[in-house]
């Protein structure tokens, strides 16, 4: 019998490279009003977590996986990376 | 027999009784399509109007892509059915593959709402068949992601197949080559960011718009309906 546990992913999708970043750029515009002239290639993203039960963390991955790329990432313009832990380990 | 069209109607959609007024004033007959809807039998062609389904959330188009009736949508488009994804409706033919590429936040982060001039550029797609190439068109845009976008490889067989079916005459939101609408393969599904139903009559301003639903008609009266 599968010993099936508890997993906690995350999923940060950012805009594929050589993809226009208007908010990057924009947030990128403000930072001299701050006195901050050296920040440079901002870019903005999404970052989601959920749980999930999982049999392993192989098993977790590939779900957390199929969560990324089928619904929180449009492939044509951004791209994910996933990362899974054991529920209620630290982050 | 009129050409009778369905308008797809998911949470949040906001467009589709413009777009059944103006499809019955051009002699077809419309009628809303739930969303939560399994097929779309009945249909001689399908509309995906304008709106924010499921509230936009994640991206536009990325919920509703899910909705039960983008299974019967597809298999309608796969026979040859008329389909055509207007504003959000192309987000979601793009979102469920239907279309290629994607839609972006506009260029600037600037939510436009203006007058667009488009340039019909085929005369052989569900929606422009019989229009001249080169017709110029002014028809109302509204949003803030349509900003089309695509790889190079996509942009470079959209060309060469001529699926660049709209373009921009001024680009209004940073669209890649201009391009304000396009169709798949087959010709049959069409998405612009355009709102041909919002130029469909005196009082709006503009009548440049019955040409294209004139069009769609025509489209869906020809033999072998599907459905």
């Amino acid at each position: 019998m599968v010993d099936s546990r508890q997993w906690s992913a995350q999923v940060e999708v950012l805009l594929r490279d050589g993809i226009a970043d208007p908010q990057g750029a924009t947030i990128e515009r403000a930072l001299p009003a701050l006195g901050l002239d050296g920040v440079t290639a901002v870019r903005a993203g999404k970052s989601f977590r959920f749980d999930l039960a999982a049999a392993d963390e192989s098993d977790a991955l590939a779900q957390a996986t199929v969560v990324a790329d089928r619904l929180l990432a449009n492939p044509v313009i951004e791209e994910s990376r996933v990362t899974v832990r054991p529920a209620g380990s630290a982050a | 027999m009129p050409a009778r069209v369905g308008v797809v109607l998911f949470p949040g959609t906001n467009c589709e009784y413009d777009a059944v007024r103006a499809v019955e004033r051009l002699g077809g007959t419309a009628e809303l399509v739930w969303h939560g809807a399994t097929t779309v039998a009945g249909h001689d062609a399908l509309i995906l109007p304008g709106g924010f389904a499921h509230g936009d959330y994640l991206r536009p188009g990325a919920i509703a892509r899910f909705s039960p009736v983008m299974e019967a949508v597809a298999a309608f488009a796969a026979a040859g059915g008329p389909v055509v994804g207007i504003c959000n409706g192309f987000q979601v033919l793009t979102e469920a593959g239907l279309l290629p590429g994607a839609l972006q936040k506009n260029r600037g982060l600037r939510f436009v709402c203006a007058t667009s001039v488009v340039r019909v550029e085929r005369d052989d797609s569900a929606l422009t068949s019989g229009v001249p190439v080169g017709t110029e068109l002014a028809i109302p845009i509204n949003h803030f992601e349509g900003n089309y976008t695509c790889d190079a490889a996509t942009l470079d067989e959209l060309r060469a197949e001529g699926r660049v079916v709209l373009r921009y005459v001024d680009n209004p939101n940073g669209s890649v080559d201009d391009i304000a609408g396009v169709c798949n393969p087959g010709r049959n599904v069409v998405g612009l960011m355009p709102h041909p139903e919002r130029a469909s009559d005196a009082l709006l301003g503009s009548q440049d718009g019955i040409v294209l639903l004139q069009a769609l008609l025509r489209t869906a009266s020809a033999p072998a309906p599907v459905g």
